[in-house]
C-alpha cells in the first residue's frame, strides 16, 4: 500500500503539478505558432519575467496573503499577469511587428525571439541575481497529509496549498481559455486567423488587434504558470530552456495551433517525465524473495536517471515528428 | 456616378513582373459586372488588386469616386467592399454561423438580422448551422462564403468563380441567389469561367486575354459578338 | 559600376576596422594576449563558417551548435588524450566492452526485427515488436551500464584516451557531429523550419547533460585537462611560439575550407542549394530533391562546427562539460553569422573577428561601466549594491547579445557584407 502512495505522491501529484504547468506554457506557444506562425522562443523567460513580477510584488507587500488566507505569490499573481501580458505586447511591437512588416521567413522571426529572449534572460538576471528565490519567506508553505484508510498505509499522500492552487487554476484558465475562444468575437476571430489567415484579413479581422489579444493571453497564462512552479518549487531565473523544450514538445504532440491539444499535450509531456524518473524498483521490493536468482534487483530502476530528465521531452518530440508530425489533434500547421 | 471604377491599372504579384497591363474597368451602382476570359489571363488577379491584396504598380481604383489603393483589407471591408476568393474561401474548422459571424467582424451591432437574411438567401445552411465548414459540400461552402461575404453588409460584391466546380443544376441556383443579392442594391463583380450563362445575367462584361482588356460591352452585346463568340464562347 | 565600387570601399573600410581592432589588441595587451585571441578567432570562424552554411546557403537553422561543439570536443579528447592504464588494467575494461557488446547485439535484433520477410506486411505487428525490443535493449544496457560505470569511477576515475594523435580526434570529432547532424536532419528537414530549431536546441541540452553526469566517461565536473596539443605546447617552447604554431594550423584548416566553400558555391550544387532556399515550391516542382540537398548541408555544416568544436576546446586545454554554455557556444555564433552577412564566407570571418573582439573586450568595459554606477550609487544614494553586483553586471552583456539578433534582422538583414549573388 505504501509503494501505491508513494507513486501517487510521486508521480500523479508531481506530473500533475508539473504538467499544468507545461499546459499553460504550451497553450500559449500554441496559440503564437497558429495565429503568428512561428515558434516563441521567448516563452519560457517570459514565465520567468511573469514570476519575477510577483515575487518582487511579494517583497514590497508582504502581508497581502495573510489579509486573504492565501499564499501572497498568489495574491499577486493577475497584476504579475497584467504586467506580463503587458510586456509581452510591447515585446511584440517592438521586435516582432517590424519584421513580420517586413515579410520575414517564418525562422528569422524565431531568431529574433531568441534575441528577445536573451534579452529578457539578461535583464532578469541584472535586476533579479542568479540565485533560486523562494516565494515563503515570510509565511508557511501549507502541506496537507491526507492518510488514507487501509491498515498497512503508513504513509500518507502529501499535497501543497500551492500545488492546490495551480490545480484550480489551470482548471479555471482551461474553461476561460475555452469561453474565449467560442464564445467571444476577438476569440473566434484568434481561430478564424489561425485557421486561414488570408481569409480572415480579407473577411476585414483586424489582424493587429487579434495579435494583441494573443499576446495579451500568452502572456498572462505564462505569468500564471512560471509564477504557481515558482510557488510550488523555487524562482529560478536560470529556467527557461529547460521549461522551453517540454513546453515545445506539449505544443507538437498536441498539434501547433491546437488549444485543447496544447492542454492534453502538457500532461503527457508532465506524467511522461514523472513516470520516467519514478524508481519502479520500489514495487519489486516487496517480491525481493521470490525473484529468480539470476534477477539482481538494483536499488534504482528509473527508466531514466533524474539528471537526464530533459531527454523525455526530447524523446517525446522525437517520436511524433517520425510518427505523427501533424500531432495527436491534427494541428493545423506542420 | 459610378460605384467602382479601375483606370489603367498595372499590377502584378510582390515584385515579379506584373500581370495586369493598363486594364480599365468601370461598373455602376446596382449593375452585375461579368469578368471571362481564358486561364491565367488575370482575372483573379484584378479582384484581388482591387481588394488591396497585391502591388499596385500604376493607375487608379475608385470606390465611389474615392481612391481605395492605399487601404487594407479591413478598411476595404468598412467602405462597404466584400470580396470571396476562388479556394480556400471558408473557415473549414469553424461552424457556419461562426464563418458568418467572421464576415461581420467590422460590425459591433445585434447580427441575428443579418444571420437570418442570409438563411434567407441560402436556406440549407441553417439546418447545418453548427456544423464544420470543412465538412460541407462544395455548392454549400459557396454559399457560407457568400454568406460570409454579406455579413459585412457590402455595396459592392466581388466574387471569384462562385460556380467553380459545381455541378449545372447548382450553378443555375448560385446565379439566381446572386440576382438575388444584386436586387436587394449590392453591386456585383464576379469571375466566371461558364461565360454564356454568365454574361447572361450580367449588366456589364468584360473579356480579360493576358491581362488586358479585349472586349467590353454590356452583357447581352458581348453575347451576340461574333468575335466573342468564336474566341471565348465555344463558337 | 558605381555600386560595385561603393561596395568594394566598404569592405575595404571594413577590413582595416578589423586590422586596427587586432593591432589595438596586440599593442594593449601583448602578443601572448593577441595570438591567442587569434586563435580563438581561427576556431570560432570554422565553426561560424559550418554556420554560415547552413543558414546563409540552405535557410537551415540551427539553435544548437553548442551540443555539436560539444559532442566533438568530447570526440576529439576521447581520441587523443593518453591512455589510462589504470582503466585498462582493471576488471572493468572488459566488462564494459561486454555491456556494449550486449547493446550491439540489441541493436543487431532490432534491425533483424524490423528487415524480417515475415514481417514485412505486418506493419503493426513489426512496429510492435521493434518498441518491445528497443525497450528492452535500453533497460538491460542501462542495468548493466550502471555497475560497470560507479566501478570505473571509484577505480580508475575514466576510461581516459586512446592516445591517439589530435588531428585524428579532430577529424574523428567533425565526422561524429556529422552523424549526429544526419540523425536529427533526417527527423526535422521534412517538416517546418521551426522545427529543426526546437530539436536542435533540445539535442544540445541533452549532449551537455550526458557529458556533464556520465563522469566514467568524461570526468564530467571534475574536467580533462591538460589535453594534448597538435603543435608544441607552451611549456615546451613559449606562449607566444607555441600558440603561433596552433594559430598557423587553424588558419591552414580555415584556408582549405575556404577554397573547397568557393568552388562548391559556384558549383552545380551550391546554385541548386540556394534555388532550394530563395524558391523551395518551384525547385521541388522541379523535381530536386529538396530534402536530401538540405541534409548535405546540415551535415556538412555540422562537421565544420565539429572540427572547429575540437579545436576550439584543444586550444583552451581544458575539457570542462559546464562550460559550454548556450550563449557562449550558440548565440555568440550565430551574432558573428548575421552580422557579418549570412552566405558570404568573407563576411562571416570579418564578421568573427569584430564579434569576437568586442565580446572579450565587453567583459571588462561592462565591469568598469558598473563599477561606475557602483560608486555613484553609493556616493548620491548610499545604495548598497548586493553581493553578487559583478557576476548580474555580466549578464548585461546578455542583454547586449540579443539586443545585437534582434536590431540585425530589423535594420541590417543582409549583415555588414551581404552575400554577393554572382550569375553564370
Ligand atoms: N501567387 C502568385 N504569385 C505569382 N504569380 C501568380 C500568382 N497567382 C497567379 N499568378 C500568375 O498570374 C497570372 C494570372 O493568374 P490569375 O489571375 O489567377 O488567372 P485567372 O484569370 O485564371 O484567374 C498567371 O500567369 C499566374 O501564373
Ligand atoms: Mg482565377
Amino acid at each position: 500500500m505504501n509503494e501505491i502512495i508513494f507513486f501517487i505522491n510521486k508521480v500523479l501529484i508531481s506530473g500533475a503539478a508539473i504538467g499544468s504547468v507545461y499546459a499553460m506554457g504550451a497553450i500559449g506557444v500554441t496559440l503564437i505558432f497558429g495565429i503568428l506562425r512561428f515558434a516563441h522562443f521567448a516563452h519560457g523567460d517570459m514565465m520567468t519575467l511573469g514570476a519575477f513580477f510577483a515575487f518582487a510584488l511579494t517583497v514590497m507587500f508582504p502581508q497581502a496573503g495573510q489579509a486573504i488566507g492565501l499564499p501572497t505569490g498568489f495574491v499577486m499573481l493577475p497584476v504579475a499577469m497584467l504586467l506580463t501580458a503587458i510586456i509581452a505586447v510591447l515585446l511584440d511591437k517592438t521586435f516582432y511587428l517590424p519584421l513580420r512588416n517586413n515579410n520575414v521567413s517564418p525562422v528569422v522571426m524565431v531568431m529574433a525571439s531568441i534575441g528577445v529572449t536573451l534579452m529578457l534572460q539578461g535583464l532578469i538576471r541584472l535586476f533579479g541575481g542568479i540565485e533560486a528565490r523562494y516565494f515563503f519567506f515570510a509565511e508557511r508553505k501549507d502541506i496537507f497529509r491526507i492518510a488514507l484508510p487501509f491498515e498497512d498505509a503508513s504513509r500518507k499522500i502529501v499535497i501543497t496549498e500551492p500545488q492546490i492552487l495551480l490545480f484550480l487554476f489551470t482548471l479555471f484558465s482551461v474553461f476561460a481559455i475555452h469561453y474565449i475562444l467560442n464564445k467571444t468575437k476577438f476569440g473566434k476571430a484568434m481561430r478564424a486567423v489561425s485557421d486561414n489567415p488570408d481569409l480572415a484579413r480579407v473577411s476585414g479581422i483586424n489582424i493587429q488587434k487579434v495579435t494583441i489579444v494573443t499576446w495579451l493571453i500568452a502572456g498572462s497564462l505564462a505569468a500564471a504558470a512560471g509564477t504557481l512552479l515558482s510557488l510550488d518549487v523555487s524562482l529560478k531565473p536560470d529556467l527557461s530552456f529547460n521549461l522551453l523544450l517540454p513546453i515545445f514538445a506539449a505544443a507538437i504532440v498536441g498539434g501547433v495551433g491546437h488549444p485543447y491539444g496544447a492542454i492534453v499535450g502538457g500532461y503527457v509531456v508532465g506524467f511522461a517525465e514523472t513516470l520516467s524518473i519514478f524508481n519502479w524498483a520500489i514495487f519489486l521490493r516487496p517480491f525481493r524473495d521470490s525473484l529468480p536468482e539470476w534477477f539482481e534487483l538494483s536499488s534504482n530502476l528509473a527508466l531514466v536517471p533524474t539528471e537526464y530528465k530533459i531527454t523525455v521531452p526530447f524523446f517525446i518530440l522525437v517520436v511524433i515528428l517520425i510518427w505523427r508530425p501533424t500531432g495527436l489533434f491534427k494541428g493545423k500547421v506542420i | 456616378m459610378s460605384l467602382v471604377n479601375v483606370s489603367n491599372l498595372v499590377a502584378g504579384y510582390g515584385n515579379n513582373a506584373p500581370i495586369l497591363q493598363n486594364v480599365d474597368m468601370t461598373l455602376q451602382q446596382g449593375q452585375i459586372g461579368v469578368i471571362v476570359g481564358p486561364n491565367g489571363a488575370g482575372k483573379s488577379t484584378l479582384l484581388k488588386s482591387i481588394f488591396g491584396l497585391l502591388n499596385i504598380h500604376s493607375g487608379e481604383i475608385t470606390h465611389n469616386d474615392k481612391s481605395i489603393i492605399h487601404l487594407r483589407a479591413d478598411q476595404l471591408v468598412q467602405q462597404g467592399l466584400a470580396f470571396v476568393p476562388q479556394e480556400f474561401n471558408v473557415f473549414e474548422s469553424m461552424s457556419v454561423e461562426e464563418n458568418l459571424e467572421m464576415g461581420a467582424f467590422i460590425r459591433s451591432d445585434d447580427l441575428s438580422d443579418s444571420i437570418d437574411k442570409v438563411y434567407g438567401y441560402f436556406p440549407p445552411l441553417k439546418e447545418k448551422r453548427n456544423q464544420p465548414a470543412g465538412e460541407l459540400s462544395g455548392g454549400q461552402r459557396q454559399m457560407v462564403a457568400m454568406g460570409r461575404a454579406l455579413m459585412s453588409n457590402p455595396s459592392l460584391l466581388l466574387l471569384d468563380e462562385p460556380t467553380a466546380g459545381l455541378s449545372p443544376l447548382f450553378m443555375e441556383k448560385i446565379f439566381e441567389r446572386i440576382i438575388a443579392v444584386n436586387k436587394s442594391g449590392v453591386t456585383v463583380l464576379m469571375v466566371e469561367q461558364h461565360a454564356r450563362q454568365a454574361l447572361a445575367i450580367a449588366d456589364m462584361g468584360f473579356v480579360l486575354v493576358t491581362g488586358q482588356n479585349a472586349f467590353t460591352d454590356t452583357g447581352q452585346a458581348l453575347l451576340q459578338d461574333d468575335d466573342v463568340a468564336r474566341s471565348f464562347l465555344g463558337g | 559600376m558605381n555600386t560595385l565600387l561603393t561596395g568594394y570601399k566598404k569592405e575595404a573600410l571594413i577590413v582595416s576596422f578589423c586590422g586596427v581592432l587586432i593591432a589595438l589588441v596586440f599593442a594593449n595587451f601583448g602578443s601572448a594576449f593577441g595570438l591567442r585571441m587569434l586563435t580563438e578567432i581561427a576556431c570560432f570562424t570554422i565553426i561560424a563558417l559550418g554556420l554560415t552554411i547552413q543558414w546563409g546557403f540552405a535557410g537551415l537553422f540551427n539553435a544548437g551548435i553548442m551540443g555539436f561543439i560539444a559532442l566533438a570536443a568530447f570526440v576529439s579528447m576521447l581520441v587523443s588524450y593518453p591512455v589510462n592504464e589504470a582503466f585498462w588494467q582493471s576488471d572493468f575494461s572488459s566488462q564494459l566492452g561486454w555491456v556494449f557488446a550486449k547493446l550491439l547485439l540489441g541493436v543487431a535484433i532490432i534491425w533483424g526485427i524490423n528487415s524480417l520477410p515475415t514481417l514485412r506486411n505486418r506493419i503493426k505487428l513489426r512496429r510492435l515488436l521493434v518498441v518491445i525490443a528497443i525497450a528492452i535493449t535500453y533497460l538491460v544496457f542501462m542495468q548493466n551500464l550502471a555497475p560497470v560505470a560507479r566501478g570505473i569511477e571509484t577505480g580508475a576515475g575514466f576510461i581516459g584516451g586512446f592516445g591517439l594523435p589530435v588531428w585524428m580526434g579532430w577529424i574523428a570529432g567533425g565526422i561524429v557531429a556529422g552523424i549526429l547532424a544526419w540523425f536529427v536532419g533526417h527527423i526535422c528537414l521534412g517538416l517546418r523550419s521551426d522545427y529543426l530549431a526546437i530539436a536542435t536546441l533540445g539535442i544540445a541540452e541533452i549532449i551537455k547533460a550526458v557529458l556533464k553526469n556520465a563522469d566514467w566517461l568524461t570526468r564530467g565536473t571534475l574536467t580533462v585537462s591538460p589535453l594534448p596539443w597538435p603543435v608544441e605546447t607552451p611549456g615546451e617552447i613559449g606562449f607566444i611560439a607555441s600558440r603561433a604554431q596552433y594559430l598557423s594550423v587553424t588558419i591552414v584548416i580555415i584556408a582549405v575550407i575556404f577554397w573547397l566553400l568557393q568552388r562548391a558555391y559556384s558549383a552545380p550544387w551550391g546554385r541548386m542549394i540556394r534555388a532550394i532556399r530563395d524558391n523551395e515550391l518551384s525547385s521541388a516542382a522541379m523535381g530536386k530533391d529538396v530534402n536530401g540537398r538540405r541534409l548535405e548541408v546540415f551535415i556538412l555544416g555540422s562537421v565544420l562546427m565539429g572540427v572547429g568544436g575540437a579545436a576550439l576546446v584543444t586550444f583552451n586545454s581544458i575539457f570542462d562539460p559546464s562550460g559550454f554554455l548556450p550563449l557562449h557556444h550558440t548565440f555568440l555564433i550565430w551574432v558573428m553569422v548575421i552580422l557579418g552577412g549570412a552566405g558570404n564566407n568573407t563576411g562571416t570571418l570579418i564578421g568573427t573577428v569584430i564579434v569576437y573582439i568586442v565580446w572579450v573586450m565587453s567583459e571588462p568595459a561592462t565591469l568598469w561601466v558598473f563599477e561606475g554606477i557602483k560608486h555613484l550609487g553609493l556616493e548620491w544614494f548610499a545604495w548598497q549594491v548586493p553581493n553578487d553586483f559583478d557576476s548580474r553586471a555580466l549578464q548585461m552583456r546578455v542583454f547586449l547579445i540579443g539586443l545585437t539578433i534582434t536590431l540585425v534582422l530589423r535594420f541590417a538583414p543582409s549583415g555588414l557584407i551581404p552575400e554577393k549573388i554572382r550569375e553564370h
